[in-house]
């Protein structure tokens, strides 16, 4: 899979918060092979260190880094959040948040375009996290941007594709655009569906580092991720509404 | 002078922001900073003069989804 110009071997990516330790979150990467690991900056007082700490076990993890946004409700917290971000992790990728409603957590379309054009222009590779919407998707590409991030469903939810049509006409509507649905899945059958649908990538967070076992978790992900690959590339036969026998008629016994 | 630090009102003795990160007992710590909600880049804290009230941002890296 080709973001930007970066090869990425794994379709899974994975983010880095809400696990119960470092250790957990370092075995549930390796179990999950994950080729991207996402991550934000925060506020820190003199004395913490939890930076450092926390730079030390990403790097060790040995993955491509993908810094975020989070949080942010505007496009100037956006945009600065994301020069920080550039600066602090030395790479000029981006995945883009511009928060617009506190319930949904669903992005601000008008914002969100704002922001791709401000940071494409200089010199970040954006990935923005958006809806379905394939207007505001167009919008997207025409900002620069080179990847979509559509949602599944809200973050944190669970919740899976809640809009299937959505996401098929998306995908459709821009077949050579690499595309990663991000939040909302809950479950490996829904990230092998999204892969089915033909979605290069699924990105999540919560699915894992909230699991019982997020590590048995990230394999089972990891798996569901390579199972819907491998059924998309097999190109799927088509459904139909009446039964058809797989079993030869032919030669049946006692057939007249 | 009074400024801000993450939120914090901060007494400093420092005026340039480099100084101030060095007063706040950041060192050679890996941090990016904000002054005003605008990026100011390492390169520049030693040139980036505040004013008292200034709003100063200082981040690391930290878990993201």
């Amino acid at each position: 899979m080709r973001l930007y110009e970066t090869e990425i071997a794994s379709r899974l990516m994975l983010g880095t918060a809400q696990y119960p330790s470092p250790a957990v979150l370092t075995e549930a990467f390796r179990r999950s092979a994950a080729g991207i690991a996402t991550v934000s900056v925060r506020r820190e007082a003199g004395h913490e260190r939890a930076g450092a700490a926390f730079w030390g076990l990403v790097r060790d993890l040995r993955v491509t880094l993908l810094p975020n946004t989070a949080g942010c409700h505007s496009v100037r917290e956006a945009v600065t959040t994301a020069q920080m971000a550039r600066e602090l992790f030395d790479t000029p990728w981006i995945k883009l948040e511009v928060i617009g409603h506190a319930d949904t957590l669903q992005p601000d379309p008008f914002g969100l375009v704002e922001a791709a054009r401000i940071l494409t222009d200089e010199g970040f590779q954006v990935f923005p996290y958006t809806t379905e919407d394939v207007v505001l998707a167009g919008r997207l590409l025409d900002a620069g941007c080179e990847v979509l991030m559509p949602w599944g469903a809200p973050i944190g939810t669970g919740l899976g594709l809640t809009n299937i049509y959505g996401l098929r006409t998306l995908r459709a509507q821009f077949p050579q655009v690499p595309m990663v649905v991000d939040a909302g899945l809950g479950l490996p059958s829904q990230a092998a569906m999204a892969m089915e649908m033909g979605f290069d990538a699924v990105l999540l967070n919560t699915a894992v580092a909230k699991a019982g076992d997020p590590a048995r978790m990230a394999e089972g992900f990891a798996r569901a991720v390579q199972a819907g690959r491998l059924a998309f590339e097999a190109d799927p036969m088509e459904p139909r509404d009446m039964a058809a026998p797989s079993t030869p008629v032919i030669g049946m016994a006692f057939l007249e | 002078m009074k400024i801000m630090i993450n939120g914090t009102p901060t007494e400093t003795r420092a005026e340039m922001l480099d100084a101030v990160l060095e007063e706040l007992g950041f060192g050679d710590a890996k941090v990016a900073t904000a002054v005003n909600e605008d990026f100011v880049p390492a390169s520049l804290r030693g040139q980036t003069a505040l004013a008292p009230g200034d709003r100063v941002e200082i981040v690391t890296p930290r878990q993201g989804g």
